[in-house]
């Protein structure tokens, strides 16, 4: 038996997220160069400051933030990675705000394959430039296995209101056509067919997308637009009672005008769970005067994300606080908020 | 989509409304059995939008509606074992307990797991055979089957760590039981279309002739249901009583006989509680002796835990027929899907829920 005589110098290359890629170490620096800044490279990130410092122009600044922790991390039509990037440029966007820079924290679990994050990390520079951002700054962590499920990111935005708007959730007018830019639960449904445990295969693709560009050009066509929301958790039926509520306004929606698609309107039938409740991530909905309405629609269709859009219905002075929806049959029901987890029929 | 949009076709719906209102010339009362079809009643407005003289009353058939308060209190106890992984069809998990329910145990730290199919359950017990797997069986006999076949296969295999948490109901016996209240409103029944899909419907004729009663097996569509009300009022105007098929795109007079013959091997008839009723006999299955070693009320000595309901609930008349959920009069202000006082009020095919969700304070049209 001969035993090499060298002595064992520590790994230098890992192909798996270790405790020590977040100690601040060589290791966490490595992780920075062969992972985040091959792909989210940019002037203000290149300083590696604790902190970016940027110009922003003149107007009022928009600022939110957001955590994404969805599982699986990888789904159809999208990873973790663009979703953190298009969901907060949505929340900006839907604000009146043109986004501009972004944060992005990341929590790692040990143990995490680097290809995954590689990808993950590749796909939000992707996005961010489709988006027309910069990822500016970031923090890494790392926690021990099981602590967290691969990998969570937070993102925070800043972006600059448009002047001219006075974008509110409080400001639905009654008359308003309520606009919704296209079909209803891709993504939540995406995630529920991919998770494990049910052993049906679909083709339902999430509709992850940045809606900035559709935006900045209703706003240039209308600048009224009195109310924009992105339905995303709890799906549009609860976008529709917050805007309802918001407002103390009545809303009546047409059932028959909401699109679903097929595949999405078959698994949620199997399941038992209204699509109105199921979550989107690419998706508008807005309140807008209603001699506009075929305007906005028309601009929104000539973007990929908003060929589908349509008006679903309207702000009613009856039943403030309430959204109601006219079925196909003629009668009215209630479209409340969801309760909580979307939880499967038993029969 | 096949099979469901010409069952929701406005027209063919405006036609048989039309029909129905030609046919009613005095009042009725029809219950529908199933907690499915009270919900597609409610979602598709269909109450609004018959005559007025046509009364629909809802009936028991929501299995976690009527699943009683000790049989959560035991999945309570169980699930809460360091060794178990409890799974169970999801919309169990938000049934209150007395003071708990299955995702509070989960946030507790307990291994509480949602399952779209028994058989899910025992792969998990396949794959973990260090750990107790426990399944919920609920539900009527649409559930019956697969549950069944659960214990049966674990039986084939020799599956040690597997095993069920039954409480499974039958549909005639309740039936009976709404019957021979003495304040019986019930004049004809929609008999649920996916328990009859298994079951078949002959089990249904005795009690259409002792009690004179039209019972039509209906499917859940809006069309269906319209057929089904139609076929009913005819029968009640026509003085008929018996069992007349209007689902017959999915029952069959003898059901599926594969199905009925797993329940029929692992399951005999007992008595049982249902939440809100009390005790009906016959009315429930429970695993037969050569399959007890599976029986998790057993295994885990939980049978000693009993429960008794909130006094303010008054789901067992609503599950009865006997009263309209927004007649309580703690609905929508004690009882809210939020904070609900009794089991219909949780379960989307609750009535309860079915009426605050689609209902709520809506005035009428």
């Amino acid at each position: 038996m001969s035993i090499a005589p060298a002595c064992p110098s520590p790994i230098q290359r890992h192909e798996t997220v270790q405790m020590a890629h977040g100690a601040g170490g060589r290791l966490s620096q490595s992780l920075m160069q062969r992972v985040f800044m091959p792909h989210l490279s940019n002037a203000f990130l290149d300083m590696l400051d604790d902190q970016a410092k940027v110009e922003l122009p003149a107007g009022k600044t928009a600022f939110t933030t957001d955590t994404y922790v969805v599982s699986p991390v990888f789904f159809p039509g999208g990873n973790i990675g663009e979703l953190a990037v298009n969901g907060t440029v949505n929340d900006l966007a839907v604000g009146g705000a043109r986004p501009l820079y972004l944060s992005a924290g990341f929590v790692l679990e040990e143990g995490l394959p680097l290809s995954e994050l590689e990808t993950i990390v590749s796909s939000m520079a992707e996005a961010a430039r489709k988006a027309g951002v910069m990822i500016v700054t970031g923090d890494t962590k790392v926690v021990g296995r099981g602590q967290c499920d691969k990998l969570f990111i937070n993102t925070s935005g800043i972006g600059i209101v448009r002047e001219g708007t006075a974008l509110s959730c409080r400001n639905l007018k009654t008359g308003d056509s309520i606009i919704l830019s296209g079909s209803v639960g891709d993504h939540g449904m995406a995630i529920m067919t991919s998770r494990e445990g049910l052993s049906f295969h679909s083709g339902i693709m999430s509709d992850c997308t940045a809606l900035n560009a559709m935006i900045e050009a209703v706003l240039d066509a209308v600048p009224s637009v009195h109310a924009m929301r992105d339905p995303t958790r709890g799906g549009v039926a609860a976008t529709l009672n917050e805007l309802a509520l918001s407002s103390a306004a009545g809303m009546e929606i047409h059932e028959g005008s909401i699109p679903v698609r097929a595949d999405v309107r078959g698994a949620c039938e199997l399941l038992g769970i209204d699509p109105l409740h199921v979550a989107n991530e690419g998706k508008l909905v807005l309140s807008v005067s209603p001699e506009h309405a075929q305007t906005v629609v028309g601009v929104m269709r000539a973007f990929e994300c908003g060929r589908d859009a349509v008006i679903i219905g309207s702000v009613v002075a009856d039943h403030p606080g309430t959204v109601v929806m006219r079925t196909a049959f003629g009668s009215r029901r209630i479209i409340d908020l969801p309760l909580g987890e979307q939880l499967p029929r038993i029969c | 989509m096949k099979y469901i949009d010409e069952y929701r076709d406005p027209k063919l719906a405006r036609q048989l409304l039309q029909e129905i209102s030609r046919k009613t010339t005095r009042r009725w009362t029809i219950m529908e059995i199933c907690g499915g079809q009270t919900h597609s009643i409610l979602r598709n407005g269909i109450d609004q939008l018959l005559p007025e003289r046509i009364e629909l009353v809802h009936g028991p058939g929501c299995p976690v509606c009527v699943t009683p308060l000790e049989s959560i209190e035991r999945a309570l106890a169980i699930a809460s074992e360091k060794e178990v992984i409890f799974t169970s069809f999801g919309d169990m998990l938000r049934v209150p307990g007395s003071s708990r329910d299955l995702f509070m145990v989960r946030s507790e730290g307990g291994d509480v797991r949602i399952v779209f199919s028994p058989l899910d359950a025992l792969q998990i017990a396949r794959a973990n055979p260090s750990r107790e797997v426990v399944f919920f069986a609920v539900g009527f006999e649409t559930t019956a089957p697969a549950n069944a076949m659960a214990v049966y296969q674990a039986a084939r295999e020799g599956i040690g760590n597997f095993s069920v948490l039954v409480s499974q109901v039958l549909v005639p016996p309740a039936m009976r039981a709404i019957l021979s209240s003495p304040d019986n409103r019930v004049q004809g029944f929609l008999a649920a279309g996916h328990v009859c899909a298994v079951m078949g419907y002959s089990e249904y004729e005795p009690i259409a002739h002792e009690f004179c009663v039209p019972v039509v097996p209906t499917g859940f569509e809006p069309v269906d249901l319209l057929d089904g009300i139609l076929k009913t009022v005819e029968m009640l105007e026509e003085g008929k009583s018996g069992v007349v098929n209007r689902y017959t795109r999915v029952v069959q007079k003898e059901g599926n006989p594969v199905a009925r013959e797993v329940i029929g091997k692992v399951f005999e008839v007992v008595d049982r509680q249902w939440r809100g009723i009390g005790m009906i006999p016959g009315s429930g299955l429970g695993l037969r002796a050569e399959f007890e070693r599976f029986n998790a009320e057993k295994k885990f000595g939980v049978a000693h835990i009993v429960a008794s309901e909130s006094p303010l609930c008054m789901s067992g008349s609503v599950l009865q027929g006997k009263m309209k959920p927004d007649d309580c009069p703690a609905f929508g202000k004690e009882c809210t899907p939020l904070h609900p006082l009794g089991a219909t009020m949780v379960s989307s095919e609750g009535a309860c829920a079915a009426y605050y969700n689609y209902h709520g304070n809506l005035s009428p049209l």
